[in-house]
């Protein structure tokens, strides 16, 4: 009796099993010989492209388009540089100006010679031009609450050195730069703007209340008064196009603004890796990156600009995320030369 | 205690026996955890093809690492008193007590341990954080709010695992000693806790791996200004790209993991063979008041960080609503008409149980296998220490950090015969190594205390292995099997670190996707977020509570 109650169980249990499991279906193994219809773009999190345009790959190209995500950009560069001998796919996407360097130095990325569309020649890197290849452009711009600054009577601010300013006291949040990369801008961003006084710059924005956290949403969400979760401080660092999300429904004027004479610029670059399987796909993927239909589907899906300058700007954008005309930069050598010190120079600071 | 009276079977067989039930497990092992893990380390060791031990002991050092080792060992040790503070009392209340709801209470403190850390703190900084309600307390950024943020996920983990064997205990000796003139003190201190000690051991010990490689709850409460073991590799592999640093670290996180597994393999030691029945929950007492309250407490301290979250879910715009619910069969908002997820919530949600589905089931029967194989009676120091060697191996999981093991999938599984890094078994296999330790830890106990004599009697009587082991060990290990199962698929459900280095993007779990559109600007994408999260713990709460109703009645009653 025990032991046929038992056994029901134990069948039911195996039967709830395979029913539910993903392993069942599909799930094969995309490696070896198996590849020949597929090309892997390795990318990070915040990679994202409508599926129209994965299927029209797939009809131009009779390949498959898998993308493989995982962690931000800063792991992707890790990932990239400890599977250089062995690269996990056959281009990759997402290496910004602040890692590119460090990548280029490892081998990862093989010469390709993918035909550039009109302005991007503006952002393509001085060394390993011919490797890496500029396919977005965004900035890291300080944002603050309009609508916060109007009620309190407040002229808000308008240079880095504003913010520290007395009348703007405990109002900036900001992502650290050891664990988010738009906080990396940042800290490079007063690199630019002070050269060795940036350390002082740091210090004195400390001494008029500057909160650091996590991570963006952290800083945006819970920390900034327009993001939604009740915070408490009208500055936040941001993007330049992160005002076009701050339109209320029913209204034309976004409820923030980007400070433009703050703002970092951040290209992201694609490549063909070194040892891919697929290489004549991976040049594929390289081109129907940089090419007009995937440039127009960049600001909707991943909330940056093309470099593409023909391009068309969604409304929203074309009206709401101004661009800056001379936004501060570092040299990809020289922030590849410095980054280790850098930050653990501000970390001694910032967490004295 | 006649110990030695029957004739041992040939050692031989035995060991080969033993030797082949280990195996499985040990296999799973050896892929899936040190060979990644290993191979990482290597990395680190061996700078351009040359072996330089020497780069790890000058990194060892460091005046840095010995600060970032005393923070993490610091807050993993109060994290863990807090979780024990908060779940001892609340263990007893709910699994000896007949308080009304105690089975939805015991599930719904189940479901910190499933939220990803990313939401948890956004739910903290809310309450915590400078125009919140309790921002009064200036703890936002504190050490004090890491360990709370500690206590909120593991407190669980103590109710849990200690609630299953005090549930089982026999209370007629407490009776007995009770009723002989012993005060409650007495009867905690010399038949209680004697008998509880090596579930509470085993618990504390989980939690406190819990803690010490916390990782999202340390950088999201700490203001980044404090940093632990765990948070320096993530840094140094991924933003500074020191391997040789990261693996130093790794290295000093396996020593201490292992000698607290060491240690506490001696603690765990059970004492005398333990009457096993399901009692009957009483009515409380006036003598239970303070348990009472102090789970009061509890579901107060685990309940107001949720109730932050489905309000900030039902929000919508300057009003209330729930437009964030219904957006969950969608995939976001990009600006203008885009969209900001590749999948909708729901369908991340199906992923996320079927893989909990795969990763319980592999969880809980190696678990199984080494529970039974860890537990048997030992012939012999050598074998006895084979065992605990065996069984704190499997534990070894819980204190190594995700980013060294992620990593290193992805450098060592790269190959024939073990081209596995983009196979779709990789998540739930790590979410099943992260799980095991749980079933371990709540069965080991259990299954330690069974009086092997019971065993002998039912061979002596003619019954098979199988048999006696259906007869004896089953009915004692049914009930905490059950629990096992429930908290290693809510376990496996809220797994973040390792799942998000190797989930593959067709397929995110609804953490994964969670994080994502937390990361993504837009109202509506927040609230997603928000609510994707009141999902994912009602789904929990529903699931455990419905596993742990499963019952087999004749083998229940037993």
């Amino acid at each position: 009796m025990k032991t046929h109650a038992l056994a029901g169980a134990l069948v039911a249990l195996g039967v709830v099993t395979a029913g539910c499991s993903a392993l069942g279906d599909d799930g094969g193994s995309s490696s070896g010989e198996e590849r020949a219809g597929e090309v892997i773009l390795v990318t990070h999190d915040s990679f994202e492209l409508p599926d129209s345009l994965v299927e029209r790959f797939r009809e131009e190209h009779g390949m498959e388009l898998i993308v493989r995500k995982s962690g931000d950009a800063g792991a992707l560069s890790a990932k990239l540089g400890l599977t250089k001998e062995s690269p996990t796919g056959d281009a990759a996407f997402g290496i910004d100006n602040t890692f590119a360097s460090r990548v280029l130095d490892e081998g990862v990325f093989a010469p390709s010679d993918p035909t550039l569309p009109p302005g991007a020649e503006a952002y393509a890197l001085a060394e390993g031009g011919d490797r890496l290849f500029p396919v977005d452009v965004g900035h890291v711009c300080v944002n603050v609450d309009d609508t916060w600054f109007a009620e309190e009577g407040v002229r808000p601010p308008r240079t880095l050195e504003d913010l520290a300013e007395p009348a703007y006291e405990d109002l900036l949040v900001v992502p650290a730069a050891s664990t988010s990369s738009v906080g990396m801008a940042f800290l490079l961003t007063t690199v630019a703007a002070f050269g060795d006084d940036w350390r002082d710059y740091w210090q004195s924005l400390l001494d008029n209340g500057l909160k650091v956290v996590d991570g963006w949403s952290d800083a945006y969400y819970t920390d900034f008064t327009q993001g939604g979760g009740g915070g408490s401080r009208p500055i936040v660092l941001s993007y330049d196009s992160s005002p076009a999300f701050t339109v209320p429904k029913g209204e034309d004027e976004p409820t923030t603004s980007a400070l433009l004479e703050t703002c970092f610029r951040q290209v992201e670059y694609a490549g063909v890796l070194d040892g891919a399987a697929n290489p004549e796909g991976a040049e594929a993927v390289l081109q129907f990156l940089l090419e007009q239909p995937v440039q127009e589907a960049l600001p909707e899906s991943m909330y940056v600009f093309p470099v593409d300058s023909s391009v068309e700007l969604p409304e929203a954008w074309a009206r709401h995320a101004v661009q800056p005309d001379e936004p501060w930069s570092v040299e990809p050598a020289e922030i590849a030369a410095n980054r280790e010190q850098w930050l653990r120079e501000w970390t001694e600071i910032t967490t004295r | 205690m006649t110990r030695g009276g029957t004739r041992r079977p040939r050692p031989s067989r035995r060991t080969w026996a033993l030797a082949g039930l280990a195996s499985g497990p040990l296999l799973v092992l050896a892929v899936f955890f040190v060979l990644p893990v290993s191979g990482m380390v290597a990395r680190g060791l061996w700078v351009d093809g040359t072996f330089d031990p020497g780069g790890v002991l000058e990194v060892l050092a460091r005046p840095r690492v010995g600060r970032v080792l005393a923070f993490t060992v610091g807050s993993a040790l109060a994290g863990t008193a807090l979780s024990l503070l908060l779940g001892l009392p609340a263990a007893y209340a709910l699994s000896r007590l007949a308080l009304p709801g105690r089975r939805l209470v015991r599930s719904a403190l189940l479901v910190p341990f499933v939220l990803p850390t990313v939401v948890v703190g956004v739910a903290f900084r809310q309450l915590l954080g400078e125009a919140g309600p309790l921002g009064f307390l200036g703890l936002d950024g504190t050490p004090v709010a890491i360990v709370l943020g500690l206590a909120f996920f593991n407190a669980s983990v103590v109710v849990r695992g200690v609630g299953a064997a005090w549930e089982s205990l026999d209370p007629r000796p407490g009776e007995a000693a009770a009723a002989l003139g012993a005060s409650p003190a007495q009867v905690l201190r010399t038949v209680t806790w004697p008998a509880l000690r090596p579930a509470v051991v085993s618990s504390a010990s989980v939690v406190f791996l819990f803690c010490a490689t916390a990782f999202g709850i340390v950088l999201t409460l700490g203001g980044v200004r404090h940093a632990t073991v765990e948070t320096e590799i993530y840094l140094l592999t991924t933003t500074l790209f020191d391997l040789r640093a990261a693996a130093a670290l790794s290295l000093l996180q396996i020593v201490v993991v292992a000698g607290l597994l060491l240690l506490t393999g001696r603690l765990r030691a059970t004492a005398a063979p333990v009457e096993r029945r399901a009692a009957r929950p009483r009515r409380p007492r006036r003598s239970d008041l303070p348990a009472c309250a102090t789970t009061g407490l509890l579901l107060l301290f685990v309940a107001t960080p949720l109730a932050a979250l489905v309000v900030g879910s039902l929000r919508v715009g300057d009003g209330w609503g729930l437009a964030h619910y219904r957006a969950l069969g969608s995939r976001g908002d990009g600006s203008g008409g885009g969209s900001a997820l590749l999948v909708p919530v729901t369908e991340a949600l199906v992923n996320s149980l079927r893989t909990a589905v795969d990763a319980t089931a592999m969880a809980v029967a190696l678990g199984l296998v080494l529970a039974v194989l860890v537990t048997r009676r030992s012939h012999g120091r050598l074998e006895r220490r084979l065992r605990s060697g065996v069984d704190a191996l499997f534990m070894l999981p819980l204190g190594v950090s995700a980013v060294t093991l992620g990593f290193g999938f992805l450098i060592t599984l790269d190959r024939p015969p073990l081209d596995l890094r983009d196979s779709a078994l990789l998540v739930p296999v790590a979410q099943a190594l992260v799980a095991l330790p749980l079933v371990l830890r709540t069965l080991v106990p259990v299954l330690a205390a069974v009086d092997d004599r019971l065993r002998q009697a039912a061979a002596s009587m003619g019954a098979g292995p199988l048999r006696a082991w259906l007869t004896v060990d089953l009915p004692a290990v049914w009930k905490p099997l059950l629990a096992a199962g429930g908290f290693a698929f809510a376990a496996s459900l809220g797994e973040f670190g390792a799942t998000s280095f190797l989930a593959r993007d067709d397929r995110p779990t609804l953490p994964v996707v969670i994080f994502r559109l937390l990361g993504t600007p837009g109202q509506l994408n927040y609230g997603m977020a928000l609510a994707g999260s009141v999902v994912l713990a009602a789904t929990t709460t529903l699931v455990v509570l419905a596993v742990e109703r499963l019952r087999v009645p004749s083998v229940g009653a037993f």
